[in-house]
């Protein structure tokens, strides 16, 4: 794990009390961990719902891809696959 | 805020208590809140159909209920029936940000620092400073997201899915950025302006929010750092103490909590300007080009494309057959102000010219009125078209970009008589 991901989560720490007023459910299902773990450490996840469902698989690995790069998420590989597999699964059209 | 990982904390801890405060978040909130029905949101028709299952009316400190599409970054848009007074007011004047670091900024210790190696004398102002050192100059503008009405995009795209209230209409009042600019000394080699506000990303990865524009629109007349809104200190969320007015420019140029601006030779190259909030060249019959930004495939949103919007009724909305009924809405483009609003109620066959109201420049929302009687039972099909002193109007098919951005297509409310 690289350094600012620890950075990231204590920013999430830091800051509980905006993280429970986050009122979000995502689906259940493989690879959820994944995308509660990565993904809401910068942004909170109605961003996926609101997103659905209109985008395709590759349209969510080119999201992912643009989280992991240009918006400097630097998202574990693994991980990364983990996601597109859910979010392909439960949030695509 | 700056987040520094803190030495001496062991990994699997840290993981497991990130887990527990994610979780507990993800969890919490059904059995507070499912008691909250989805169909109380007023959706703009045509969103993403994922978007009713997030969207909340919530409201933010200091703020009345808004349609909540995002908590963090919050993305907050006013609902439509505020529309219906020409000034939107401060509380329910929608919230957009592209971070989720959110500083308190404090108005005593906020300072605003002019640099860049295109000026003469750097300086730094205290808001006592800025009020007291310049001409203070108010004016009416629409504030309006780039994106708003991307969620009413065919195809949807990516982004903030948002419906009509990702804008506003305030009276501001502040300092031109020219005059503080000319303070320092702006010089002939000057290309851009780059702004920056207080907010910072979580990670430091991502690039922080730093916009630029070009000399010539910096150096506008109603380009001015603001510190009021509509006779109040700017809320928290829309920029305090101080944010940039870019009248008739899309918000992606307002910064909030407005921290630096930086007078340069060069080109801002950062993802915000570079990647994103850019539309293929040529696509929007727009007047203003921001040249140092522009190549041959793409080009920065500049000034808003004329649009109107309904506010007084809804799709669906009952009427009485052979009583007269008033369609109100407003109208606004990029500065150059409204020359007719027209509307129709047989689905666009046959028009008739709006009643203007109050004018508070060229950069307000302009308010307009129809009345009409239908003369017997039935769907009414009605529509509502403007045009601004420059001659744009508004499309009826979806001029089609990948960002959603500069959606004005005419909108159709069927009102039904009986």
């Amino acid at each position: 794990m690289k350094a600012y991901h620890l950075a990231l989560l204590a920013a999430v720490i830091a800051s509980p009390a905006a993280a429970q007023d986050e009122h979000v459910v995502l689906k259940d299902g493989a690879g959820k961990e994944a995308v509660e773990r990565n993904c809401s450490v910068c942004h909170s996840l109605d961003y996926i719902p609101m997103n659905s469902k209109f985008l395709d698989r590759a349209k969510w690995d080119a999201t992912i891809k643009k989280m992991s790069g240009p918006y400097g998420a630097g998202i574990d590989p693994d991980d990364a696959k983990e996601i597109l597999n859910y979010l392909a699964a439960n949030y695509a059209g | 805020m700056t987040t520094t990982p803190r030495a001496g904390i062991d990994r699997r801890r840290f993981l497991a208590r990130a887990g527990a405060a994610t979780a507990s978040a993800v969890i919490a909130g059904p059995t507070l809140r499912s008691a909250l029905a989805d169909s109380a949101v007023p959706l703009t028709p045509g969103t993403p159909d994922g978007l009713a299952s997030v969207a909340r009316l919530e409201a933010l400190p200091g703020k009345k209920p808004l349609i909540k599409l995002s908590y963090r970054p919050p993305n907050y848009e006013t609902p439509l029936e505020y529309f219906n007074d020409v000034l939107t007011p401060n509380d329910a004047f929608f919230v957009r940000y592209h971070l989720a670091n959110i500083p308190e900024v404090s108005a005593a210790e906020w300072r605003l620092k002019i640099a860049g190696d295109a000026v003469e004398r750097p300086a730094e102002y205290d808001l006592a400073a800025l009020k007291n050192g310049f001409e203070q100059v108010e004016l009416v503008a629409v504030c309006q997201c780039s994106g708003n009405r991307r969620g009413l995009s065919v195809p949807h795209v990516q982004g903030v899915e948002w419906g009509y209230g990702a804008m506003g209409n305030a009276r501001w009042r502040g300092v031109r950025l020219k005059d503080v600019l000319a303070k320092s000394g702006v010089k002939k080699e000057a290309l851009e302006v780059w702004l920056n506000g207080a907010e910072t990303p979580i990670v430091d990865k991502t690039p922080d929010f730093v916009k630029s524009l070009p000399v010539w629109k910096a150096l506008d007349e109603n380009t001015i750092i603001a510190f009021e809104m509509n006779g109040q200190p700017l809320p928290h969320y829309n920029g305090f103490p101080a944010r940039l007015i870019v009248a008739g420019w899309t918000g992606t140029y307002w910064t909030k909590h407005i921290t630096n601006v930086d007078v340069n030779t060069k080109s801002l190259t950062n993802f915000w300007m570079a990647a994103a909030y850019r539309v293929p060249t040529g696509k929007f019959p727009l007047v203003d080009h921001f040249v140092s930004q522009e190549n041959a495939a793409s080009t920065p949103i500049t000034e808003m494309v004329v649009n109107s919007v309904m506010t007084n009724v809804r799709d669906g909305q009952r009427i009485k057959s052979g009583k007269p009924a008033t369609v109100k809405g407003i109208a606004w483009d990029g500065g150059y102000g409204i020359q007719v609003v027209e509307v129709s109620t047989d689905a666009g066959k046959s028009w008739r010219p709006a009643t203007l109201g109050q004018d508070l420049g060229r950069f307000s929302f302009r308010p307009w009125s129809y009345s009409f009687t239908p003369p017997k039972p039935g769907t009414y099909p009605v529509m509502a078209k403007a045009t601004n002193r420059i001659g744009a109007s508004q499309t009826f098919v979806l001029n089609f970009n990948p960002a959603g951005y500069h959606n004005n297509v005419v909108q159709l409310v069927n009102l039904v008589a009986a």
